[in-house]
């Protein structure tokens, strides 16, 4: 494995690792889509997830919330491996995701969307349900405060009675970014949120990204846009045919010749263009 | 948690200038909105007629509705059993959305298990025999569900279509469960005869009270079926009971949620694989539930009874009603069960009719009569009528 070095910088923010993935590897039939891939996200920051397409960042995503098993290597969240545990089991840790094609309750409510993520941490079983007992009223108070809270957070308090697939696509990213915060995770993993945004909302959701990290989580973000990338997160990670080429703090990975040369006549002009605005 | 500002877009201007919050109000259909939004005794006088002219149904005898060539009694309790199943196959196929294609299955081991222990082998009490039936009947569901719904979609249909075959076949070839000739001498529910009820005779627009024409309340006899009929609405207000406090929780929104996207139901905390069980093993137990009035309705069953088209024309209920929706599927099945009775010239005609009345369906009203949700366009008109209605500004940005 021919790994380039990567200088160690003092990262924009400490904190110890909530995440680890340690040396993980997963194999698709004869296609290497991780490969031994190492990375840390830190308690309270915002770590960057780049890469070509096809590169394995949604396969990494997968990896981290259950959907695949690694090959080999492990996966540690808050000092625990993941090993075998079941997806809910992962969401109940305190990781959450969207995905990259949106897939939402299409035919609830976007209130009911989100209500679904409270549910996570719920008891409720079907007793409970049939005699209204103090413990289903109590969630379902708990939910509907926490769901209509995160709402609000996320700009969508009135279109809680909306069906979900009725919404404006701008208005679907940001209920599955509710969806997932009403799970109350520690770790909030965003696969390209800014996939189809125009300037404005792209810069719109730079802003929300840091207030989610205000409000004590942390993030991981997938995202194409090297601006807004490079502009939100802390440190950055780079995959390239499923194995990390670079990771650092935004200014280093910007200027790493590896970098460079991964997405050379790819998206050069972009990352060009990008430099210049910075 | 820190309370964030809200996001400066289109949307949240449209919030600050109405900051009136919308109302909780996803479980509600126009017309059944319309009715939550009466006042409380308004409403609760409306609902109060409603039951009382339901359950006086079969004494009223009203002309076009009456079925001419069997007792209306016995048509009302059939389509009362329809009802049922629907709304049972409804949690399964409505709201997790796994399509059970062998329904007449649970239907019949309901059935059996109050024949085969209250007659053929057993003599134990109706009082008995029903719970015993719906227990037997749900751990029957568990059991098929368990190893079946592990695996995907279209593995399930196929899996529950062979069960449905496979428990008709095993009570045919078993003497043990009265083979091909059946079982005699199911109890009927218990009677007590407490006062008797004249019904109505009609001549042109009056009417008046046959007292040659009476219903013993309560006997359960062979000639006189309202009494059934009384019994399975009874239920049925019950399991609408049920059905509304799941719907309206932590479970009903898990099904759902499971129904929409599976894999995005269980990254999200969604439990699938118990739910899709649960699902399941509800459903077996209304279907259980009505299997085991009807036998005791019939007082015999053989397996004929439980013929596979049986359970398409249950399907057929929940999907015509718009699968989803208690009252649409409650429509579909009234539909399945009563149009055949009602017109029974036809009844030879009745696949053709029913295949092509699908047909149109399906090109027209896709989600079924009385779909579960209101359509976009049907809400906005709702929204605007409402604000006007009310006199404020509520009506929503149209553009979505
Ligand atoms: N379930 C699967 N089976 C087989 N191959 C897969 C599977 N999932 C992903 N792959 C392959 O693994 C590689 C990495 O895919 P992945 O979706 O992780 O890329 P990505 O970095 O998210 O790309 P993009 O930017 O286009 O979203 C691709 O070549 C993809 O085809
Ligand atoms: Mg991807």
């Amino acid at each position: 494995m021919s790994e380039i070095p990567v200088a160690e910088q003092p990262a924009a923010r400490e904190g110890a690792a909530l995440l680890s993935v340690d040396d993980v590897s997963i194999q698709f039939g004869g296609l290497k889509a991780l490969d031994h891939v190492s990375f840390d996200v830190r308690e309270g920051e915002i770590l960057g997830l780049i890469g070509p397409n096809g590169a394995g960042k949604t396969t990494c995503f997968n990896v981290m919330t259950g959907v695949y098993q690694p090959t080999s290597g492990e996966v540690r969240f808050a000092g625990s491996p993941l090993g075998r545990r079941k997806r809910f089991a992962i969401t109940r840790l305190g990781i959450a995701r969207t995905f990259q094609n949106i897939r939402l309750f299409g035919n609830m409510t976007a209130l009911e969307n989100v209500l679904v993520g409270a549910d996570a941490h719920h008891r409720t079983n079907v007793i409970d349900a049939l005699i209204r007992s103090p413990r289903h009223r109590r969630e379902e108070r708990e939910g509907e405060e926490t769901a209509r809270e995160v709402m609000k957070f996320l700009g969508l308090e009135r279109r809680a009675d909306e069906l979900a697939r009725n919404l404006s696509y701008g208005e679907q990213r940001r209920l599955e970014i509710a969806r997932a915060m009403a799970t109350k995770p520690r770790l909030l993993c965003l696969d390209e949120p800014a996939a189809g945004f125009n300037p404005a909302e792209k810069a719109q959701l730079m802003d929300l990204i840091r207030r989610i990290r205000d409000r004590g989580l942390t993030v991981l973000l997938i995202e194409h846009d090297m601006g807004l990338v490079m502009g939100v997160s802390d440190r950055v990670a780079v995959l390239e045919f499923g194995r990390k080429i670079a990771e650092g703090v935004p200014a280093d990975v910007r200027n790493d010749p590896a970098v460079i040369a991964a997405y050379l006549g790819t998206e050069v002009d972009d990352l060009d263009d990008e430099e210049a605005n910075l | 948690m820190t309370q964030g500002k809200a996001s400066p877009d289109t949307e949240s201007a449209v919030a600050r200038t109405t900051p009136k919050s919308p109302r909780l109000g996803w479980d509600r259909g126009a017309l059944s909105r319309r009715v939550t939004n009466l006042p409380k005794p308004a409403k609760w006088t409306l609902i109060g007629v409603l039951v009382v002219l339901l359950y006086l149904l079969p004494l009223l005898e009203i002309p076009i509705l009456s079925t001419p060539d069997t007792d209306f009694g016995a048509v009302l309790f059939t389509v009362a059993s329809y009802v049922l199943v629907a709304l049972g196959l409804n949690v399964v196929l409505g709201y997790a959305g796994l399509l059970d294609l062998g329904y007449v299955g649970f239907y019949a081991v309901g059935a059996y298990t109050v024949a085969v222990l209250g007659s053929l082998q057993a003599q134990l009490s109706w009082w008995l025999l029903i719970p015993l039936a719906v227990v037997i009947t749900t751990i029957s569901g568990v059991l098929l569900g368990a190893p079946t719904l592990r695996v995907r979609g279209d593995y399930l249909a196929i899996v529950t279509l062979g069960f449905g075959e496979i428990i008709r076949l095993t009570a045919l070839n078993t003497e043990w469960l009265g083979a091909a000739k059946g079982i005699t001498g199911v109890p009927r529910p218990p009677s007590v005869e407490l006062f008797e009820l004249p019904h109505l005779q009609w001549e042109g627009a009056t009417a008046v009270i046959d007292l040659d024409d009476k219903t013993k309340f309560l006997v359960f006899g062979v000639a006189d079926q309202a009494p059934y009929y009384w019994l399975a609405l009874t239920v049925i207000f019950i399991v609408l009971g049920a059905d509304r406090m799941l719907r309206l929780s932590r479970v009903g929104r898990a099904w759902e949620a499971t129904r929409e996207d599976e894999d995005a139901a269980e990254l999200m905390g969604v439990p699938t694989f118990k739910f899709k069980l649960l699902a399941f093993a509800s459903g077996a137990f209304i279907g259980g539930l009505s299997g085991a009035l009807f036998a005791s309705r019939q007082g015999f069953i053989n397996p004929e009874s439980f013929q596979l088209l049986l359970s398409i024309l249950f399907v057929a209920a929940v999907v015509v009603g718009g699968a989803g929706n208690r009252w649409g599927v409650i429509m579909g099945a009234i539909v399945v069960a009563y149009l055949p009775e009602r017109f029974r010239g036809f009844e030879e005609w009745r696949l053709l009719v029913f295949g092509m009345a699908l047909l149109i369906l399906a090109n027209f009203r896709p989600q079924g009569l009385i779909p579960p949700r209101r359509t976009r366009r049907a809400q906005a008109v709702d929204e605007q009528l409402d604000a006007l209605e009310e006199g404020t500004d509520r009506v929503r940005d149209p553009r979505g």
